[in-house]
């Protein structure tokens, strides 16, 4: 992709004209033009004059809306660059229609000191194409020892805090991290999962997995530490976020603390735990390494809880939780192989089809939980179209027919459990600072 | 001739294949009361033993089966410890095969491990237990030594008792029982059951008095020592005065009632010695009968190569 600049390296005037403007913040609604100046957003409005400026032609079914941002995204680099750079995941994440991403500390060294966050700005800098916004861990090694520096990391540029692949690892902890993050103004986001209820399990506990011979994970597993959380979030006040929620009862915890709204509690669910359930376990491919993640896919009434949580509101954000993972890594025995699956590019075909084009949710109520609210729950720029905001815009078709192939994705790592699937919904073009940085030709 | 190139589970018989294995069985089991107990049907075949867990009874079984149909045998008792060290199960097989075997047979501690095989592997692939999920050719053996006994197996009353939890046996006995028309109650205490254990159409109870009452069949599982580890019993000693067939309980049970385990037994957890050696015990027999089913497997399976897939 290049950017869209003048001789003198300053990014030039874009307009783009002629879609279906939906930016939930201000409210619009309809075919509108919207002009990009200086890497911001310059006006929205109808049949603006291009006046010198690069014109870019949507469609007039597609959909302009304020860039998509991924809240929940591995881009294993230091440390595991077999599976992903930040090169080739921003490159998953623009072809995906993601203009940022925020991007876990699991890396190798864990990212807890302001020296692997610094490397990470400037890794993603070097890429050129998606903002990455790092988050730092709570803990030293994410061990649940000792708190990490978190000041130092949020100067460093950290946007939020969690030990995701574990669980912050005592209440106590979590109390003294909701306590100081507050004092920073950042959440803690946490991977909640009981770890003594999950043991060694490697699958939702439940009849599929029991037939199978697989050691089972129960929902409760989740929702107990989700309700620890919220307990901790209204003692102190802090921000608290659920990773990857996937158990009907961390639905209801979390609905009951909003309505109760004596805590700041927010929550994200997975494309693969709206749109599967543990019957992939067993077909198409039996014991498929690439239906393992963690937390697992659950049975029916657990995916649709997601699916209501997502349509009424209580859930806030579509996250991916992006996990790549080497194919050697994968082709093994199902209790071997790692959890995780790759998500960027294949979230924006599975939320039209399933989502938007099953009737359960709007066009709007799309962006809002995959533009408006993760800005808003990670206090991110972005988020909106309004004049003065970064000029990242997401060009949706909602109408394309996509199929999803695994040896075509940008991330390195190809672990799809989708590979074959056609979808109605993909990206148009994505566009950041006012440059084109994807588009799908 | 069986529908699939693969013996990976019981899941994948129907009720007529089944029972070919078990008539075939009947022919096998003929052979090893000849003074030269050995017949040439894979003659030139090579089977390799591969085994990921440690196993006596059923390794043996199988080499003993394959040596009597005349194939070219090698067993290999792989440590997990050393495949933790580097290559994959992947790698390990894929060096085996460039060896041109015509058929594996293995045992793996993870449930799925020879699906793993039989979608990227050329050979023929039989499962001699895989995790927790599936012990095919126990099963088999199981059913042919109760038709044996009872001339049948639809309409009988079988109490399946022990570990349901962790149990291969149980799985694949449940899906054979059910397809043959048996009844199966499943007996074990609370910690030990499987998630929706009634969906796998048994009748599911923690009381042992309950599932012997007028059954045809008793087939103890194995505890393992470990279990008490996981809180799922306090004790051995606990475990046997709730769970522990003694020949008090089996007074309950039909008056031809048989006895089964699938070995090694604990005596005196899962089972009395007087019982596990006393009248109604058909526990050897399942030995000698185990035999004659891998053979009748084997033989089957080694039919279909080169025909369809």
């Amino acid at each position: 992709m290049k950017r869209t600049t003048d001789e003198h390296g300053r990014t030039r005037k874009l307009l783009i004209k002629g879609g279906r403007v939906v930016d939930p913040a201000s409210g619009r609604d309809g075919v509108m033009d919207v002009l990009v100046d200086g890497g911001v957003i310059a006006r929205v409005g109808r049949d603006l004059p291009a006046d010198g400026a690069d014109v870019f032609e949507a469609q007039r079914d597609w959909i302009v809306a304020p860039g998509l941002i991924d809240i929940h995204v591995h881009l294993r680099e230091p440390g595991q660059e077999h599976k992903e750079t930040i090169a080739t995941g921003l490159a998953a994440a623009v072809a995906g229609g993601f203009t940022a991403v925020a991007c876990m500390p699991n890396t190798d060294p864990v990212n807890d000191h302001p020296g692997i966050t610094e490397l990470m700005l400037r890794r993603a800098a070097d890429a050129n194409l998606a903002r990455v916004y790092p988050i730092g861990a709570v803990s030293l090694g994410s061990r649940g020892e000792q708190l990490a520096e978190l000041g130092a990391q949020k100067a460093a540029g950290c946007v939020a805090f969690t030990d995701d692949g574990r669980p912050v690892a005592t209440a106590l902890l979590m109390r003294r991290a909701l306590e100081y993050a507050g004092m920073l103004g950042v959440p803690i986001i946490d991977h909640c999962e009981d770890p003594s209820l999950k043991g060694d399990g490697v699958a939702h506990e439940g009849y599929r997995a029991a037939a199978m011979g697989l050691r089972g994970i129960p929902g409760v597993a989740e929702s107990i530490m989700v309700e620890r959380d919220i307990a901790l979030a209204e003692l102190t006040g802090g921000a608290f976020h659920v990773a990857h929620m996937s158990a009907r009862q961390s639905l209801r915890a979390v609905r009951d603390a909003k309505t109760r709204g004596e805590a700041r509690v927010t929550c994200e669910v997975a494309p693969h735990h709206f749109v599967l359930t543990d019957e992939s376990l067993e077909t198409p491919l039996r014991y498929d390494t690439n239906v393992k993640m963690n937390p697992p896919l659950r049975e029916e009434a657990d995916r649709d809880a997601m699916l209501e949580g997502l349509a009424d509101g209580t859930v806030d954000v579509i996250a991916t939780d992006h996990a790549p993972h080497h194919l050697d890594e994968k082709l093994v025995e199902f209790d071997r192989a790692p959890f995780g699956i790759v998500g960027l590019e294949t979230a924006v075909p599975l939320v039209f089809d399933r989502l938007v084009h099953a009737g359960r949710i709007s066009v709007t109520r799309m962006i809002e939980l995959l533009s408006v609210n993760p800005a808003r729950v990670l206090n991110l720029p972005g988020g909106s179209l309004k004049d003065g905001a970064p000029a990242d815009v997401t060009v949706l078709a909602p109408d394309a027919k996509v199929t999803i192939r695994a040896a075509a994705l940008r991330s390195k790592s190809k672990n799809t459990p989708f590979d074959g699937w056609t979808l109605r919904g993909g990206v148009a073009a994505t566009i950041v600072g006012g440059s084109v940085v994807y588009r799908n030709e | 001739m069986l529908r699939s190139r693969h013996l990976l589970g019981i899941a994948d018989l129907n009720a007529d294949e089944i029972r070919q294995v078990l008539e075939t069985a009947d022919a096998m089991k003929e052979i090893a009361a000849r003074p030269i107990k050995k017949v040439p049907t894979l003659r030139g075949r090579t089977v390799v033993n591969l085994f990921f867990e440690p196993s006596t009874r059923t390794r043996t079984s199988f080499e003993v089966a394959e040596k009597r149909l005349s194939a070219d045998t090698l067993s290999i008792a792989v440590a997990t410890s050393s495949v933790t060290k580097g290559e994959s199960l992947l790698d390990t097989v894929r060096n085996l095969e460039a060896m041109a075997p015509d058929m594996i047979v293995m045992r793996h501690a993870s449930s799925g491990a020879p699906h793993l095989l039989a979608r990227l592997c050329r050979s023929v692939i039989i499962n001699a237990g895989d995790g927790m999920h599936e012990h095919p050719t126990q099963a088999l053996l199981d059913a042919f030594t109760i038709r044996e006994h009872k001339k049948r197996l639809d309409g009988l009353k079988v109490a399946i008792v022990g570990d349901l939890l962790h149990s291969r046996v149980l799985r694949s006995n449940v899906q054979l029982l059910n397809k043959m028309g048996a009844h199966v109650w499943a007996c074990g205490p609370a910690t030990l059951m499987p998630a929706d254990l009634a969906r796998f159409g048994v009748r599911p109870t923690t009381s042992i008095d309950e599932a012997i009452d007028g059954a045809d069949v008793v087939m103890m599982l194995r505890i393992q020592h470990e279990r008490m580890h996981g809180h799922f019993i306090p004790s051995t000693r606990e475990y046997f005065t709730l769970f522990g067939l003694t020949a008090e309980r089996l007074r309950r049970a039909k008056d031809d009632v048989i006895i089964m385990h699938p070995g090694p037994m604990n005596r005196g957890v899962e089972i009395d010695s007087d019982v596990a050696d006393g009248p109604y015990s058909v526990i050897l027999e399942q030995v000698t009968n185990g035999v004659a089913v891998r053979m009748a497997v084997l033989y089957l399976l080694a039919g279909q190569e080169g025909g369809t897939d």
